[in-house]
This record gives C-alpha cells, structure tokens and sequence, in this order.
C-alpha cells in the first residue's frame, strides 16, 4: 500500500526524515531550502516525529551540531543549499574522514557572484571531489526514495560515508507534485534504526574521534576512505534491491531511456532529464533516433557502467548545469573519461545551460539533438544554451 | 569543600605521556575540570594546542569519550552531542547522566569560535565551555588573538620602532559570556586549583549552559622560564591584570580580593613579549595600563557591590 501526497520537492525530502524520523536534526535556513526545515519543524511542533532539532545560527554550526549528535551515536541530519553549503564546506570535508553516515538533502542553487536564488549545479559540483555520496533526483518522488536509499546505503558497515541527496531549487523544491508516499511501517523498517559500533555516548567505552593525524597516517586513513565509497557504489545496488521489494520500482545508477538505437544521445542531471525526455519522445515520433542517459549516483561515479550503455552511440551532448572555470565541465568530464578505454569512442560535445536559473526550453534541447544528428560538433569547445547573444 | 589532595587524588580523564611543552598548565586545567564532574564527561576540543598535544594518530591521551573536528565549532559540535543526548535519553537509547564539557584556546573562543560560542550559549544548551587563554595563537608561535593583552609583543603585531605591540585592550569573554543570560559564567586560573576546582564544579551543576575562562600562561611564547607558569598566573590575579571572579545568574562575585594589589611591573617583567615595555619611551604604555586595570578593578568591586545582575 501507499499514499499518494501533492508534494513539493522539499516537502518530499521532510516527509522522508518525517518516516525515517532521526535522533537529532540541525539545519540552517536558506533559500531554496528552507521548506524543509520548516515543514519538519512543524512535524516536531506537531509531535509528528519525536527528533530533537537544533536550530543553529549558522550552516557552518549546522553542520558541526551535525558532526557531534552523529558522533555521539545519534542518526543525525541536515540539509542546505547554495551559500550555507559553501560556509560548511570545511566542516562538510571532514564528515567523510570520520566516517560518519550523515544525510544531507541539497536544493541547488547557484553561488555567488552575482547572489542569485535559483537553481543551478556550481554549489554542489563544488563538493564533488571530497568524499561525499552523492545522489541526484529528477523530481519530487525520486527525492523521497533517494532519501531513504541514501540512509541505507551511508549507515551500511561497508560503508559509512555521508551522503548528499541533491534536487533542483525552486523548480523541483517548489513544484508541487503526486508523490507516492510508502507505508511508514514498510519505509521504517527498511531504514531501521542507526546501530553504530563506537560512539561518545557510549561513556563506558571511550573513543577518540578526530584526532591529529601526521605523514605516518594520514594518507592511510585517506585510502580507507576511498576503499569505502567503492563499497558505496555495491551496497547502492544492494539497497536499491531491497527498496524495490517496497515501492516495485528499480535503482539502477543511471536512467536509460530510448538509448538502445539511438544515434544521438544526451547525458543530463536532475529536472531537466524531464523536459528531455519529452523532447526524445517528440523526436522519435518524428522517426528520428534519439535517447538520454540521466546520471543518478554521481559519487561515486560508475564509469564502467556508463561506458557500457553509451559506448555504440555515435554521438553525445552532455549538457551541465555549471561550468568548471578553466577546465571541461564537471558531468562532461566525467563522460568523457568514462570513454576513454573505447578503442572507437563516440563522437561529443559540451553544452553549459540553465545557470542561475536559466530556463531551458525543448526547442532548445531538440535544437542540441539535431546539431548532435548532423554529426556537427566541436568536442573540445564547449556550446552555451539560452546565453543572450 | 574538596582538599587539594582529594582533588590531584581523584582518577583522571587525562592520561600523563601527552606532548604539552614543559611547564604548560593545560593538563592541570583538563584534569581539574574533568575531577570536578561526578558524572561521566563526554569532551568537545577545538583545535589548538590540547588537541593537538593530546592526540597524534594512533595516541590518544583521553580516557574520557573525546571529539576533534575542526578550530572554530567546538561549542556547535557540543551542543550537538548534547542535543543527541536529549534524544538518545527521551528514546531510551541510553541511561546515565553524563556532563559535556567544550575545551578551546582563546583563539577558538574569542576569535574564529565566537559565533558558534554566542549561538550555543543563546540556545541554551546544558553543557560547560572551557577556554585555556594563553593570550594568543600560542599553538602556531605567537600570533595575535582578541585575548592578546594591551603592549604584548606578537609575530602578528611585533613590537617594534614605531610599535609597542598590541595597541587594543582584550576582549571581556567572561561578561560576554554572561550577558547571553547563562546561569554560570566564571574566570579562574591555573595556579588556584581549587578555585578552579569550585568554579569547574558549578559549571557542571548550573541548569544550562556555563562559561569558564582560565589563565593559562605559555612559558614558550610568553617567554619566561618553564619553572615559573603557575607564579606568572598568581602574579596575573595579585596584580588584578586577571581577577578571579563569578558571575552566577548574573550576580557579580568576587573570589580573590588581593590586600596590596602589586603594579603590574611584577606580572610583566620577566615575560619576552613584554620585554620593549619596560624601555624608557614606553613607560607611558605601562603606565596606561596600569590605569586600565585599576578602572576595571573598580567596575568590578562595583558590580559586585550594586549586587545588580549583568
């Protein structure tokens, strides 16, 4: 059984931590993310969940308050975007070399400067080399699910990691959507309660945590850490596995849709998966063979995998959501090197769109699938969609 | 009353073969504060010297449950674990009662840390900060904090031809501290083990959060002989430079009312940083604070008089 709710994206995301009901939540309010913090702390008020929430006064404390109810032993949480993801970027670096399985769900928006509220990937894509899983959702309902995945997958022994479960701002975060709400009893018992080995609360065994580490160790404790977000990447199958035995659907690491003859393909993240896939389905009706590769997991990255489901496309547009200033673009990147072993790779190209909110329409999608059909690209100059000429 | 004896006598959360320098008093404040609780202690560390003395991976000299994250958070990272033990409790997760105590330098307390101190302390949160105030980033060699007494010599703001060093008085954490309306903000110091011992002991029982500045003179950057750390913190109280007091639910008291309070000369000289100070053309600096610490003195005596709440 289940319920179907009109929720916004946020909403999604706090009637996830409603179910999975944390120990402690400590978060800071920012646009677009504060519908979240909001809507749980009226959970609370309302005695719906029993969390004890710390409203901090700043996200560098959030994510500290954050670090200390976790260590302590509690599930804790937290949740930003944007400019509060960027003031605990030094907290939100150490979380992984502690190992400790935080949840995090991130509304993208764009940084600053120029300050700007909508929805863009430069905050997160920021974060992306420092240890964090890292989940991306189209819409509203793949936020719910990638909430409780993501708790399953950074609690998991082989893992413990924190995870941050992205969703576009405003566009996701604000659009009111039927999600499909699974049975409390169902999602609790798939998300169980947190049962750490070692914890500060635990006073009749004393741990260290965070300690100094010199040239001797530090780059040990570094690799133990990679070592675990390979983990991350089985136990990401292993709890999509179990989470479909609940909602019957599946989780695989990436979207394929129509990609199996395409002759052209694009690869994007999040919402704007939507709007092309429309887009494909309009082009296929006109005869023309087209297809879209929706990463889902980004961190960590599965390569191979992607290699294998795009590697007899002629040709791909990645198209992100930010721009890696001085280099080729953060999911473009990653596709090209997903390509490299391919003795005949695909022909691509580097769309930037959408930043600081920048609508993007089909016209203009469809527009990037007929340059990608007529094989006209320039794989090492990137295209911008929508820039005003 | 607990004795000294009974004080040094009790198990302790700090274990000896730490990394302190020789003649650092850091491990005598832990170590009496740790004694005060008769619960269990769960500790918060900002970086800083303790952390970094107490914890070279795969050492750890804490016996008592120890978190590290980062120089500025120690007081969110407390108030974390306090709130998880809220939680924890209220589930029935967990059972004893334990005391959480945060531990910083002055540079993790009145500088980078001061806004993670005022929101935990403004949230109410039951658990005790600890700062060890050596006047400085004594850590990394001497550098400038808002602790820095008024003509001290720092590698940041060095004495020098047209310097006297440091040409701001410090900063008043403690009634700071107490004007977030906490139930026990107190200053101490380091020689005086049971007025740290007391005051410690208070913090742990005040309902809500307590606020605990302690003296800690660093022989290796204030420049002074090893031997001499806990003379230079009783010359710091005698010379009222450092007054021991107590601010419970607002009212002002006094612990130590020096009889003849000596001039600041006998705390300053003997100390490196303070050495250019005593040249002929910066008696007027001397002289000034001299002047600034009797007005302070006489605040004090006043608040405590008024009985009015700060």
């Amino acid at each position: 059984m289940s319920t179907l709710k009109p929720l916004t994206g946020a909403q999604a995301a706090a009637e996830a931590m409603r179910q999975i009901n944390p120990d402690v939540v400590a978060a800071y309010p920012i646009t677009p993310q504060t519908p979240i913090v909001e809507q749980f702390a009226q959970f609370v008020a309302n005695g719906i969940v029993d969390t004890k929430t710390i409203p901090v006064e700043s996200e560098h404390s959030a994510m500290s308050a954050t670090v200390g109810a976790s260590a302590a032993g509690a599930r804790a949480m937290c949740a930003t975007s944007s400019q509060g993801l960027a003031l605990m970027w030094e907290v939100v670096a150490a979380v992984p070399g502690l190992r400790l399985p935080i949840v995090m769900p991130i509304v993208d928006r764009a940084l600053s400067a120029p300050i700007n509220i909508h929805c863009d990937h430069s905050d997160v894509m920021g974060t992306a080399t420092i240890g964090w899983i890292q989940i991306f959702s189209e819409n509203a309902q793949e936020v719910y699910e990638n909430m409780l995945l993501a708790v399953k997958i950074a609690e998991d022994k082989d893992v413990l990691l924190p995870a941050m479960v992205m969703q576009d701002g405003f566009i996701i975060s604000h659009g009111v959507e039927n999600v499909e709400v699974f049975d409390d009893d169902k999602v609790k018992a798939f998300v169980g309660e947190r049962n750490p080995d070692r914890y500060l609360l635990d006073v009749d065994h004393p741990y260290t945590i965070g300690p100094l580490a010199l040239p001797d160790y530090y780059f040990e404790i570094k690799r133990q850490q990679e070592e675990a977000m390979k983990n991350a990447k089985r136990v990401y199958i292993e709890a999509g596995k179990e989470l479909s035995k609940i909602t019957g659907k599946t989780y695989p690491y990436f979207e394929s849709y129509k990609l199996d003859d395409a002759e052209a393909a694009i690869v994007v993240l999040s919402s704007t998966a939507g709007t092309a896939k429309d887009t494909v389905d309009k082009m296929r009706a006109e005869g023309k063979k087209v297809g879209l590769l929706k990463p889902k997991l980004f961190r960590p990255f599965p390569y191979k995998e992607v290699r294998e489901a795009l590697k007899n496309i002629p040709v791909i547009g990645v198209l992100d959501r930010s721009i890696a200033f001085g280099a080729y673009a953060p999911l473009y990147a990653e596709i090209r090197n997903a390509l490299f072993e391919l003795d005949k790779r695909p022909k691509l190209q580097s769309y930037i769109f959408g930043l600081g909110g920048k609508d993007i329409f089909k016209s203009q999608i469809e527009k990037a699938f007929d340059e990608l059909l007529s094989g006209d690209v320039t794989p090492e100059e990137e295209r911008y969609i929508g820039l005003r000429g | 009353m607990a004795t000294l004896q009974e004080i040094v006598s009790k198990p302790s959360g700090l274990a000896s073969g730490h990394r302190m320098c020789a003649g650092c008093g850091i491990g005598s404040i832990v170590r009496t504060v740790l004694a005060a609780s008769d619960k269990p202690v769960v500790v918060a560390n900002a970086t800083g010297c303790l952390e970094v003395v107490t914890t070279i991976y795969p050492y750890s000299a804490w016996k008592v449950p120890w978190i590290h994250l980062t120089f500025e958070n120690a007081a969110a990272v407390a108030s974390g674990i306090e709130t998880a033990y809220r939680s924890l409790r209220n589930r029935g997760k967990i059972t004893k009662d334990i005391n959480i105590v945060a531990f910083g330098g002055d540079g993790g307390t009145y500088d980078i840390g001061f806004q993670a101190l005022s929101g935990a302390l403004e949230r109410g949160h039951n658990f005790m900060y600890v700062v060890y105030d050596n006047e400085g980033y004594m850590n990394t060699g001497n550098q400038r904090s808002g602790a820095t007494p008024y003509g001290a010599s720092t590698t940041t703001v060095p004495a020098g031809t047209k310097s006297f060093g440091k040409p701001q008085w410090r900063k008043n954490i403690v009634e700071i501290a107490a004007a977030h309306r906490i139930p026990y903000a107190a200053q101490a110091a380091v020689h005086n083990t049971i007025d740290l011992y007391n005051k410690a002991k208070k913090g742990f029982e005040a309902d809500g959060p307590a606020f605990l500045a302690v003296l800690q003179p660093c022989t290796t950057n204030w420049k002074y002989d090893p031997a001499l750390t806990m003379t230079y913190s009783r010359l710091a109280t005698e010379t009222n430079f450092w007054p021991l007091y107590e601010v419970e639910n607002g009212k002002v008291h006094i612990n130590y009312k020096p009889r003849n309070r000596k001039p600041i000369e006998e705390f300053l000289k003997g100390q490196g940083r303070f050495r250019h100070l005593f040249k002929p053309e910066n008696k007027h600096i001397i002289e000034k604070m001299q002047k600034l610490i009797d007005e302070e003195w006489e605040r004090l005596l006043k608040l405590e008089e008024s009985g009015v709440a700060l």
